[in-house]
């Protein structure tokens, strides 16, 4: 899901720096926020962006012929909520593209926006929607995990058929043919992402949570 | 409703995770496993000839043996960190369970 560096026009990359920055700024003062009330869950939230650390380092094969990472941002915006998670993915983010030249500076805001915005938050809404039915705990968890991540790829070959429209086919077939580059090998990581996820979540907070009772997991 | 998973059970959904991530090689399907970023930017190089990429990174890892290096250091600092506090959780619980 990584734009390389220069690989969007300025206008967009500026654009999606001005969308992505309140999601960040919002994510420290979350942060903040968590320290202040549950001290006793710093432990949880750093193995949360560790988590992130580990599997975005994880270029994995796919059906497609092609390698891709997934995000590992599902689990603790099923922890912690979304909004964390902003700050969190902006951490790892910046690490790759200053060391890794994977992703880039000017990129930066786009790459935060699918990997660490829409992903978190539509995974806290798949594990909450999922919560609501009285689906079984695995399956709200599988499904925030591997929904964080598959959304993530759809966000990115959304920016990039915005910024590239296909020369005949337009936005939408531009969208399709990103969607079919960086989706369609998403899917089967996506999934093996929420199976792994289930046995974390389980082994870090003692219980597979459900959002019955509130609007985050509210693990310590 | 909430629920905690057996020992059995987070074996056989690792095992799980492990065969689909391992599946596409078993099956001997047919590609090059090159990484999706760069099709992405080829995809643009090939449908907009006219793109001029006006950044480059300003350091870049030399090698692909260094490149290596810095993500295996990614992934072993993540995995410290989640093994630790793992580690902890459980030495807690388990003190928990003994005091009751």
């Amino acid at each position: 899901m990584h734009i390389m560096e220069g690989f969007l026009p300025a206008s967009h990359a500026a654009a999606w720096w001005l969308v992505s920055t309140p999601f960040v700024v919002a994510g420290a003062m979350s942060l903040r926020r968590i320290l202040r009330d549950r001290p006793e869950a710093r432990l949880t939230l750093a193995a949360a962006g560790a988590f992130t650390f580990v599997l975005s380092a994880l270029k994995l094969p796919s059906v497609t012929g092609s390698c891709s990472h997934p995000t590992g941002t599902g689990l603790g915006a099923i922890a912690f909520g979304p909004s964390v998670m902003a700050l969190l993915g902006t951490i790892v983010l910046v690490f790759q593209a200053l060391l890794l030249a994977h992703g880039g500076l000017t990129t930066l805001g786009a790459n935060v926006f699918s990997m660490a915005i829409v992903g978190p938050w539509v995974g806290w809404a798949a594990w909450k929607g999922a919560s609501a039915l009285r689906l079984p705990a695995t399956v709200a968890v599988f499904l925030g995990a591997a929904l964080a991540d598959l959304s993530t790829y759809v966000v990115t070959s959304f920016e990039l058929a915005l910024a590239f429209p296909d020369p005949t086919s337009g936005y939408l077939g531009a969208f399709l043919k990103f969607a079919g580059i960086f989706a369609v090998t998403q899917v089967p990581l996506a999934i093996a992402e929420g199976f792994v996820v289930i046995v974390v979540m389980n082994a870090l907070v003692g219980r597979l949570p459900s959002a019955v009772d509130g609007h985050v997991a509210g693990v310590r | 409703m909430t629920s905690s998973l057996s020992p059995r059970a987070s074996i056989l959904l690792l095992v799980l995770a492990a065969a689909i991530v391992a599946a596409p090689m078993a099956l001997k399907i047919d590609g090059q496993f090159l990484g999706t970023d760069d099709a992405g930017s080829k995809a643009i190089e090939d449908s907009h000839p006219g793109y001029v990429r006006w950044t480059h990174p300003f350091w870049e890892p030399p090698s692909k043996e260094i490149e290596a290096t810095i993500f295996a250091l990614e992934a072993a600092i993540g995995a410290g960190v989640l093994g630790y506090v793992i580690g902890r959780r459980h030495g807690s619980r388990r003190r928990d369970d003994a005091d009751r």
